[in-house]
């Protein structure tokens, strides 16, 4: 008995030993290397982006794919051109009606052939220097957006290519001066533009635009410090935005570079709009306002009918027997 | 005229760089620039794999779609290329781009980042094909003597192919059936809206 159980266990044995021999290479070949293997599309839908290792000195190529340039290439080809033609196309289109309509802003009172300084020469300075950079800007900016579709069937790839070259080196260095005048122009004024009470009141009464309204207003009306605080906040958001897209890669990546782009383009193209209406009411759409920025001098009674607590103000200031006895001091209300 | 594809191997590739380097001295590429890499995903954990990408040249390029200028065209072998004399190195087509091919020679530089130097294809650019004007601006152009992109030549392990789209997408489905397993084609979904099922 004893031999028996000794051959069964030895027949057991064999025949496991041929198991394993025979079995253990062919479930080998069935083990799939790519079991644990990285996804493309899980790593695309986990983190919509993937990312890895390289070893090349350049780390910023470890990113190997980051399908978000499509959203954001809709955006700059679809929806910015949308966003900025109605928005400028928009802008104008309400200034050639108004014009037509209601026409310039005429000086009731006539011009009384006194004047009164309303900005000093650095005050001028300040304003022109940022308005010269933002019309370059601006041209140059627009031409990115919408020059490829508008001007380049016009001009050919040659011509086309030059001029958008000189484009974007005015864009980036004259970004410089243009942020020194928004900061600039931020510190002047920033004593007369903060909102009270007497803006409100300007507000219901529409600023006097339409009929033969005055609302009083101190050195700035309400729809200046709108254009103030446009230029500041605008100005600041370009500025920003611009200079990341400058200096690619300084604290940001692609997609803060895509996000960027998309605040920098849609402030600008609001920006330019908001500039086209305050351009159109510093010339032609008021008599006497260019002068303020001019030679710097309105006449007085341009001061009475659209600043008059200003006026007061300064006739405060330089004492009474400077100006000449005014007709009205009630024409303030 | 066939439709020009890459087509990396994830399952072969063994991240020796032989693409990168091959792309790099038959072009003399700039230094600092690197028209192809190899980027490893879980590096060093179970399930690691190696990509070698480059412009993908992809079909509907994102990069020629926003370019400012116009500066792309596309081959009659679908090779997305572009001119440098027109190029104004604004960066779009390096904010649209999802695989990080346009790449500037001054990119830290503001104002002045230079021409956008990217993966030809080894097709050169819009100069006459051979020409020394061409392969200063763009390299070899190996596509004009009827040679395939050296990266792919020089492949050690024949991960990355290059050539039609058809005929290696082909190789890589035969692959994948004599194997047993593929983890796809990288990238071939965002470039060109396809995949290979396998």
């Amino acid at each position: 008995m004893a031999s028996f159980g000794r051959f069964i266990r030895l027949a057991l044995g064999a025949w496991a030993l041929l198991v394993l021999v025979t079995v253990a290479p062919a479930s080998a070949q069935q083990v799939n290397p790519t079991a644990s293997a990285v996804k493309e599309q899980q790593l695309l839908q986990e983190l919509n982006r993937v990312q890895g290792r390289v070893s090349i000195p350049d780390q910023r190529s470890g990113v190997l794919e980051q399908p978000q340039g499509r959203e954001w290439r809709d955006f700059r080809n679809v929806t910015l051109p949308w966003i900025g033609g109605i928005a400028i196309l928009g802008m104008i289109a309400g200034i050639v009606i108004f014009y037509l309509t209601v026409g310039m802003v005429r000086l009731e009172a006539g011009r009384s052939g006194r004047t009164i300084v309303r900005f000093n020469a650095f005050e001028r300075f300040v304003h022109w220097l940022t308005a010269t950079c933002f019309i370059v800007l601006a041209i140059s900016g627009l031409n990115i957006t919408f020059g490829r579709p508008l001007l380049l069937p016009l001009m050919g790839l040659e011509a086309f290519s030059e001029w958008s070259q000189w484009g974007k080196y005015a864009h980036n260095y004259l970004s410089f001066p243009f942020t020194l005048g928004v900061v600039l122009i931020f510190l002047m004024w920033i004593g007369g533009n903060i909102p009270n009470k007497v803006d409100v009141e300007w507000a219901k009464r529409g600023g006097g635009m339409i009929g033969h309204d005055h609302p009083p207003a101190y050195r700035f009306n309400g729809g200046q410090k709108m254009i103030y605080w446009i230029v500041v906040i605008g100005g600041g958001l370009v500025a920003a935005s611009g200079y990341a897209l400058m200096f690619p890669f300084y604290g940001t990546g692609i997609q803060g570079m895509q996000m960027a782009q998309i605040v920098h383009s849609i402030v600008a193209v609001l920006f330019v709009a908001a500039m086209i209406g305050h351009i159109y009411i510093g010339t032609i759409g008021m008599e006497g306002a260019f002068e303020a920025m001019g030679s710097g001098e309105v006449d007085v009674n341009w001061a009475r009918e659209h600043h008059s607590l200003w006026l007061d103000e300064q006739k405060a200031r330089t004492g009474p027997n400077d100006g000449q006895p005014q007709p009205a001091t009630a024409a303030a209300e | 005229m066939a439709r020009m594809k890459f087509l990396c191997d994830a399952d072969r590739c063994i991240e020796c760089n032989a693409c990168v380097t091959a792309c790099k001295n038959e072009h003399e590429v700039p230094w600092g620039i690197n028209r192809r890499r190899v980027v490893t995903i879980n590096d060093g954990k179970p399930g690691e794999r190696s990509i070698s990408m480059a412009c993908m040249h992809c079909t509907d390029a994102p990069c020629a779609a926003v370019c400012p200028v116009n500066c792309f065209y596309t081959t009659a072998d679908a090779v997305v290329l572009h001119s440098k004399d027109l190029c104004i190195g604004c960066g779009y087509c390096f904010y649209a781009c999802p695989f990080g091919a346009p790449q500037y020679p001054k990119v830290g530089n503001f104002g002045s980042r230079g021409k956008m130097d990217k993966c030809t294809y080894c097709a050169g650019g819009p100069e006459a094909d051979g020409s020394k004007e061409e392969y200063e601006k763009y390299g070899a152009n190996r596509l004009a003597e009827g040679k395939l992109p050296l990266c792919a030549e020089m492949c050690s392990t024949k991960s990355l192919l290059a050539g039609d789209g058809e005929i290696i997408a082909q190789i890589y489905k035969e692959r994948v059936m004599k194997r047993g397993y593929g983890s796809g084609a990288w990238g071939w979904k965002t470039a060109y809206r396809e995949t290979i099922e396998s």
